[in-house]
């Protein structure tokens, strides 16, 4: 850097190097300086208003600021308005669903509409982790958008299902423990066949016997159908309850749905059980009765 | 630093900006054969203002932007004629109403003036920028205004360079009131087009604006100030990208206000010749600077064509001013291509390929718009498959498919929807209800489609989905969707 300087007017800040490459003293216009310094001042007001400075969690984790301001409480604050709103907005359309029947509901095309959408999140949390997305079903699950009810399809049997629960219960070896394993192939068979519409024909006659003797038909009915939906599957559609393959269906003759020796379920029963929901879900009465009007226009509903 | 030194150690210029020094212009653009035009930097453009064909060509164009104030208070059957419905999403153009699914038809009026700027620029020059642009006609009214209230541009000169006193307020402070008060009446206008405006100015005595109102008046009618009283000339050369666009749209055959160096130069004031004295050879040009005391960009034409100039004709209204007085010929300067200059003829605009090409697309456009407002159905059918189950087993052996169908009423009268599908052989369907729906509404229900399994002869099958207005059963419209089933057994 040279000491000597030739462009003494030039304005220069006396750094030269190489002869002439020399730095200029060329500050920023006023304007721009100034919003600099206000950009300081700033930091002031930010220090002073936000949460800024970090602290140990024993003295509360960070700086408060002058109002208390945080992320989360804006958003809560937020929240709470669009959800007073909400609750303001639909309050009497809420009070309907308390007050009125399921059957009522449904007759209502306005309420439906309202029922139907304010369940999905509901479904979504309660229902959807067995019965699937929009009541798709999963294996061993029943499919709830199609029209075969097990405890009725009828909008306050749906209700009752809901909030009492359902337990399954189907003896293992037929009602008196009696079938032995040909016995088990015949009247599997015979299922089978009633899906199809053959149950009458001859050469089922062994299984159609067995179906007598281990009382099946006391609660599948004399044809398999039930006489009052009681949790009994029909067996005469073509709906099966856990799967159609012949395996499946021999192995639920064989060791029954939800058989318990000495508290303890048998090696190989199904288990079926849905819980009650009077206890689980929030705010019961209303939510309930929403989510049957839902259930029951998944497509299937009676 | 000294003169010459200064001149030693920076020649070039190249520590300044191009634009402070633009006699010492960048080299490397100059050996490419570039030449940097001068651009008017040193304060506001006081353009003159005299009178002639060109100004009166822009004064009768500028009052079409008279329909933009007036616009509004046009009704049509007891709404507003023109307007854009956004909280109902609705255009009402007079006595037609369009919903956002035809809004591809507003995508061909855009896409038709945007091909008509291109082939306008074409044929000749910046007519847009120099008579149409909003910027370049509310400029041209601030200063007008100015010119009444300030006097010629010496006197404006004169008047923005004196300290701040008494006299310069009273004649300043009325002026931006005016250009303020024409800000905010353009702003309302705008807004007024998408609200109703008689409503609008209603709720503006009770002060009941909404925010967004407010904002948008207050924001777009200060913008509108800045840039036509305070910008001006440096929104086109600077900030406006037609600027570049256009000038580079440009070509040999279009036509531009062109000075005729030929017969000009060489230029210079005509002098009485003393006896004994031979005359000089002298071009029609008397170097008058008339051409550029009247820009209102502040170019000198006689350098060419160049992006600063807008294409106004305000030059050419001058040169034949000038002209006339000292009975020379007209068009000294005048709207002329260079191919002209060069001695070529023209060929007629319609075998030009820019032309027939931008025509095209133009055509098309007119053509599909027309098209979709000749076609446009007053009822629009959209069916949503269930995604979840995609279908169902149901226990007699059919399968079903649901839908939710949604009907837009895009009429004028209320609309009763039926549903019906067709499909293979044994299909039955159920809809939750005939649809009842008002004009500019949308309806929706629920549609449930059994079809036996056996029937389904693969995982797709087409069904048509059929909406009829029972209202007017003219109105119908098909859907074609496919029905999901399991694999074929």
């Amino acid at each position: 850097m040279a000491h000597h300087n030739p462009w003494p007017d030039e304005g220069n800040t006396g750094h030269i190097w190489d002869e002439d490459i020399r730095e200029l003293d060329n500050p920023p216009p006023l304007w721009w300086m100034l919003s600099f310094y206000a950009g300081f001042i700033m930091i002031i007001f930010y220090t002073l208003y936000y949460p800024v400075i970090p602290l140990t969690d024993k003295m509360g984790g960070f700086t408060k600021g002058l109002t208390d301001w945080t992320q989360i409480n804006e958003y809560n604050d937020d929240y709470k308005v669009l959800k007073d709103w909400r609750v303001a907005k639909f309050a009497d359309k809420e009070e309907k669903l308390a007050s009125m029947s399921v059957a009522d509901i449904l007759k209502d095309d306005e309420l439906k509409s309202y029922a139907v959408a304010t369940s999905k999140m509901l479904f979504g949390d309660y229902c959807a982790a067995c019965h699937g997305a929009g009541g798709a079903g999963n294996p061993n699950f029943p499919v709830l958008a199609d029209d075969d009810w097990l405890w009725g399809g009828k909008a306050n049997q749906i209700q009752a299902s809901i909030t009492n629960g359902r337990v399954g219960n189907m003896p293992a070896r037929g009602m008196m423990g009696n079938l032995t394993d040909e016995d088990i192939d015949h009247v599997t068979d015979y299922v089978v066949a009633l899906s199809e519409g053959k149950g009458n024909d001859a050469q089922y006659a062994a299984g159609k016997a067995v179906f007598a003797k281990g009382m099946c038909l006391a609660c599948h009915g004399p044809t398999g159908k039930p006489l009052a939906p009681a949790g009994a599957a029909n067996l005469t559609d073509q709906v099966w309850r856990f799967s159609s393959d012949r395996e499946e269906i021999k192995n639920v003759i064989t060791y029954g749905v939800n058989v318990k020796k000495n508290g303890e379920y048998i090696k190989g029963t199904r288990q079926a059980i849905m819980p009650a929901f009077k206890e689980r879900l929030p705010n019961p009465e209303v939510n309930i009765k929403r989510l049957a009007v839902y259930v029951h226009e998944l497509g299937g509903g009676q | 630093m000294s003169e010459n030194k200064k001149e030693l150690y920076r020649d070039n210029g190249q520590t300044g900006s191009v634009l402070h020094e633009f006699d010492s212009s960048n080299k490397n653009l100059e050996n490419i054969g570039v030449e940097i035009l001068p651009v008017h930097t040193s304060g506001t453009v006081h353009a003159k203002r005299i009178d002639g064909k060109f100004r009166t060509v822009k004064w009768i164009i500028a009052a079409f932007w008279l329909s933009l104030f007036l616009g509004p208070y046009l009704r049509w059957d007891g709404h507003q004629a023109i307007l854009w419905d956004l909280a109902n999403r609705q255009f009402h153009i007079f006595g037609l109403t369009i919903l956002p699914q035809d809004i591809w038809i507003l995508a061909m009026i855009l896409l038709f003036f945007a091909l008509l700027l291109a082939a306008s620029t074409a044929v000749a020059g910046r007519l847009w920028c120099g008579y149409f642009c909003f910027h370049t006609v509310w400029t041209d009214v601030f200063t007008w205004i100015e010119e009444k209230l300030e006097g010629q541009p010496n006197k404006r000169i004169k008047l923005d360079e004196a300290p701040v006193s008494l006299e310069k307020l009273k004649i300043k402070i009325p002026k931006h009131l005016i250009w303020l008060a024409i800000g905010l009446l353009t702003s309302f206008s705008f807004v007024a087009y998408f609200t109703d405006a008689y409503d609008l100015w209603g709720r503006l005595f009770k002060l009941e604006w909404g925010g967004v109102e407010t904002t948008i008046i207050l924001a777009l009618g200060v913008a509108t100030y800045f840039f036509a009283g305070w910008l001006r000339e440096q929104t086109c050369i600077g900030f406006c990208p037609y600027a570049r666009i256009q000038g580079a749209m440009i070509d040999t055959q279009t036509v531009v206000p062109t000075y005729d160096q030929e017969r000009g130069e060489p230029r210079g004031r005509m002098k009485r010749v003393k006896p004994g004295e031979e005359a000089p050879q002298l071009g029609d040009c008397i170097d008058c600077n008339l051409c550029v005391a009247v820009c209102p960009t502040g170019v000198d034409i006689r350098l060419g064509q160049q992006f600063g100039c807008i294409t106004c004709g305000l030059c050419i209204d001058a040169c034949d001013s000038v002209m006339e007085k000292i009975k020379k010929p007209k068009g000294l300067v005048r709207y002329a291509s260079l191919a002209e200059f060069a001695g070529k003829k023209l060929p007629p605009v319609w075998k030009r390929p820019r032309v027939i090409v931008y025509g095209g697309i133009m055509a098309f456009a007119a053509a599909a718009m027309i098209y979709g407002l000749a076609t446009m159905s007053p009822i629009d059918v959209k069916a949503l498959h269930e995604r979840s189950p995609l279908f169902v087993q149901m226990s007699d052996g059919n399968i079903q498919n649901k839908w939710t169908v949604k009907i837009v009423n895009k009429g004028a009268e209320p609309m009763e929807a039926q549903i019906s599908v067709v499909g293979p052989e044994g299909l039955t369907y159920q809809a939750d209800k005939i649809v009842h729906i008002q004009p500019g509404n949308v309806g929706s229900t629920t549609l449930l489609v059994k079809i036996p399994r056996k029937q389904l002869t693969d995982t797709n099958v087409p069904v048509t989905i059929k909406v009829v207005d029972l209202n007017n059963p003219a109105i119908r419209e098909d859907y074609q969707s496919v029905f999901i089933g399991p694999k074929p057994r």
